[in-house]
């Protein structure tokens, strides 16, 4: 089971609280956690990643573990922490003042 | 029992303004999507239960929702905007060609008669259509690939369609508006799209009466008489009598014709509301003091409205899309400010209360009469 913590404007989009909890088949990367949660929140599709390039849009930050993966490429494997769902896969929107 | 629907979009959400028919007491019900960005909400001339809303993000993109009870519920639909084929190019801020991206959706235009069908105009400029009740969208690249497309260029704000007028009596006659590319019309429903800016003169462009690149900020239409089209530019108020066809100024008496919404009365197509601006460079009233000016001549005089608005230390902006009417009698005015106050005047301008006070700042404002 993988943990996902949204960021607050989209748990209100996805009409969640707390934690979402996703089954990933096969290895767990970047690309096939984002899908599975697009596939169970369809209104998630194109929040995170450009619809069309499908690269993480510019201000969106995925965490784990207390290290930055927002660069790390799509389909490298998340950490183990991840995978056995002891540590969530934090998406976070980057701060900005104002 | 007759009544208004004020839908408001605001930097951090959408609130929506309802009143009976005498329009002195209000129920404010909002925020609606609190945090996001709500460029745009407008109704159904079909069905007014069915609004739309244009949702969107620095962070997060855009998404589009759809009411179908008069907005006490919201379920998102479609957001992919693929621009038609090869996207092209379009100059960027410096001259050089930059590739066309989709930013956000900047304005929603129902169709008059089917409720399911509504066109949005978007940054970076183009126009979509949905025809099922905004789940999917397709472009209409007649207007980004006329010809003139690789020459637009953004103004400060961004490069997008921002104005969609239909008119109600010739089927496919639409228009369009563009910052900082001009005005363009349609008479085969958005398939195919001209420049009408002839008359048009903008002295920040090389060629000050070029084909495009006029910072148009707003059209406004009276539907009985759709020929006849009032623009506010970045500088001048503007009229046609010709379905675009030439353009003349009308800016008359005003104390300063920079400005970015423009309306029409519901009753009295010679009725027309400015909101002057000092300057390109100072986006507030004149004087610290916040006047509409209205017109009963189609242009060129002008006399202020004042009273109930403020009329010192007063500097707040109205954007383009923040300004409508109803159509009740007397015609209501409503315009919302960058301070989070919509003011609404129940007799045709002469005076003005205050709706909402401190909303976050009002991008947009439209008015549903219902019946």
């Amino acid at each position: 089971m993988i943990r996902v913590v949204l960021p607050a404007h989209l748990r209100t989009l996805a009409r969640v609280d707390g934690e979402v909890t996703l089954v990933v088949a096969g290895p767990v990367t970047q690309r096939t956690v984002l899908d599975a949660l697009e596939a169970r929140y369809p209104t998630l599709r194109g929040t995170l990643r450009d619809p069309v390039s499908q690269r993480r849009r510019p201000l969106v930050r995925f965490f784990a573990c207390r290290e930055d993966l927002s660069n790390e490429p799509p389909d490298a494997t998340l950490p183990d922490a991840v995978a056995t769902g002891t540590e969530p896969f934090l998406i976070v929107g980057a701060i900005a003042g104002g | 029992m007759t009544g208004v629907r004020v839908l408001v979009g605001t930097r951090k959400g959408a609130f929506i303004l309802t009143a009976d028919g005498k329009r002195d007491t209000w129920d404010v019900s909002g925020p609606h999507f609190a945090g996001w960005e709500m460029y745009h909400l407008k109704g159904s001339p079909a069905d007014p239960n069915r609004l739309y809303a244009s949702q969107t993000s620095g962070w997060f993109g855009q998404q589009v929702q759809r009411s179908d009870d008069g907005g006490k519920t919201w379920q998102p639909v479609g957001n992919q905007f693929a621009y038609e084929g090869v996207p092209g190019t379009h100059k960027w801020y410096d001259g050089t060609p930059h590739p066309w991206e989709f930013a956000r959706v900047w304005h929603l235009e129902p169709s008059l008669t089917d409720p399911d069908t509504v066109y949005a105009g978007v940054e970076d400029a183009a126009i979509f259509r949905s025809t099922d009740g905004g789940q999917t969208w397709q472009e209409l690249p007649g207007l980004r690939g006329h010809g003139t497309g690789e020459n637009w260029q953004p103004g400060a704000g961004g490069m997008a369609v921002h104005t969609i007028l239909l008119d109600p009596t010739q089927p496919g006659r639409m228009y369009v508006a563009i910052s900082a590319a001009g005005a363009f019309r349609s008479d085969d429903g958005g398939q195919s799209w001209r420049p009408i800016n002839r008359g048009l003169k903008s002295d920040f462009m090389p060629d000050p009466t070029a084909e495009v690149g006029h910072c148009v900020h707003r059209i406004a239409m009276h539907p009985a008489r759709p020929n006849v089209l009032f623009m506010q530019k970045h500088w001048d108020v503007m009229r046609s009598d010709d379905g675009g066809e030439s353009w003349h100024e009308v800016s008359g008496d005003l104390p300063t014709d920079f400005g970015f919404p423009i309306d029409v009365h519901a009753h009295e197509p010679n009725t027309i509301y400015v909101v002057p601006i000092k300057s390109d460079s100072e986006h507030f009233p004149p004087d610290g003091q916040l006047r509409v000016y209205r017109s009963r001549t189609g242009g060129c005089e002008w006399e202020p409205l004042s009273k109930g608005l403020p009329q010192r230390d007063c500097y707040v902006n109205v954007l383009r899309d923040a300004m409508a009417v109803d159509s009740l009698d007397a015609c209501g005015v409503y315009f919302g400010t960058t301070g989070g106050q919509v003011y609404a005047s129940a007799d045709a301008g002469d005076s003005w209360a205050p709706i909402v006070r401190d909303l976050p700042a009002v991008l947009s404002v439209e008015v549903q009469t219902l019946p």
